[in-house]
């Protein structure tokens, strides 16, 4: 438990620019093996369908799946206790740093290699979404309309959520 | 408790539940609430607060944190940050709990496989829109690109690549500023 809430707190500490679920990603399945691509993208799909921080949802599940309740507590507290200490610690200094544009600078560079984070695992889950006409056009719905139109995400989610998952349903039960 | 600290928990803790696919979809109305409705910041200092949660470590959404904090000292960020984590870490405790409980139910894997094509686009476009509104130009573009190419080609780490994105960075100002 500890071990889970410390590789927790080394991801919240280390996850410099945002793209977390990236982090979390590499971190439990490429280089650990604890959970399998699917199992994370299941959890991860079922984390952004629920209200809460993506990134705190997606602690709790994987804490779980491994470890039962005291995972999910070690999850929660680790993803979110070091970082909430950090980020007040940088307030306080915050009117020394930014007397250094440099900083600012060298935080943007980070934070631009950091969107590959997020864009790795974007094309990750994109590749492993089925086959098929309904997910294709669900995947490239929700990307434009979130994406370029900028809707309201709860009611895309629940629009194409709904349908998506209404069609797997019935799939399921013909099967 | 302070008034105050009761203020900060009913302004963040509804906002906790309007969060679905990622904090950042609250923001606009947590300004809203702290800069016009409560005047606990000027717009200045929420844009600051803004800026630092941006490039601090840890999920986005410790904003409130940082809120909470600048309001009322170290109990109002413990408030704040219960307040928005809190409602629905019981929620996905919950589902996880159910999850395993009836492994490979049929509305279980509809679920799963439904919600999976909804996921990647929702990822896709946040990437887009964080692409779109990067700082740094064509420079930075060129390395969201590079650290996207090289991760999914090698096992690196990414501490070691956001370093060298902050390193790219510092040289290529040194170089372009003088």
């Amino acid at each position: 438990m500890l071990r889970l809430f410390l590789v927790f707190s080394r991801i919240g500490l280390t996850s410099f620019g945002g793209g977390l679920s990236g982090w979390l990603l590499r971190e439990f399945v490429i280089d650990r093996a604890w959970l399998s691509e699917d199992e994370f993208l299941n959890g991860l799909a079922i984390s952004q369908a629920l209200p809460g921080v993506n990134v705190k949802n997606m602690a709790i599940w994987i804490g779980y799946r491994l470890l039962g309740r005291r995972g999910a507590i070690a999850g929660f507290t680790g993803i979110i206790l070091p970082p909430a200490i950090v980020i007040m610690l940088i307030g306080a200094l915050f009117s020394t740093l930014t007397r250094f544009p440099i900083a600012h600078r060298a935080l943007l560079g980070a934070g631009a290699a950091a969107i590959g984070l997020s864009l790795s695992m974007g094309i990750t889950a994109a590749r492993r979404v089925p086959r098929g006409i309904v997910p294709i056009f669900v995947l490239v719905a929700t990307f434009l309309t979130v994406g370029i139109l900028r809707w309201p995400l709860v009611w895309v989610l629940l629009g194409a959520g709904s349908i998506s998952v209404g069609i797997e349903y019935a799939k399921l039960g013909r099967a | 408790m302070p008034k105050v600290l009761l203020s900060l928990f009913a302004v963040f803790a509804p906002l906790s539940i309007a969060t679905i696919g990622g904090g950042q979809t609250i923001v606009a109305d947590i300004q809203r609430q702290v800069v016009d409705v409560h005047h606990w910041m000027t717009e200045a200092e929420f844009l600051n607060a803004f800026a630092i949660s941006r490039m601090a470590p840890g999920p986005g959404s410790l904003l409130v944190t940082l809120i909470g904090w600048d309001v009322a000292g170290v109990p109002g960020a413990i408030v704040a940050t219960i307040a928005i984590f809190g409602p629905t870490t019981f929620m996905i405790y919950g589902v996880a709990h159910l999850w395993s409980r009836n492994p490979g139910a049929r509305w279980q894997k509809a679920l799963e496989s439904g919600l999976r094509p909804v996921a990647a686009g929702m990822i896709l476009a946040a990437v887009y829109v964080l692409l779109r509104s990067l700082e740094g130009g064509f420079l930075a573009q060129a390395i969201a690109f590079a650290s996207t190419g090289i991760l999914m080609a090698t096992r690196i780490n990414p501490l070691l690549l956001l370093s060298a994105g902050a390193g790219i960075f510092l040289i290529a100002r040194m170089i372009l500023a003088i």
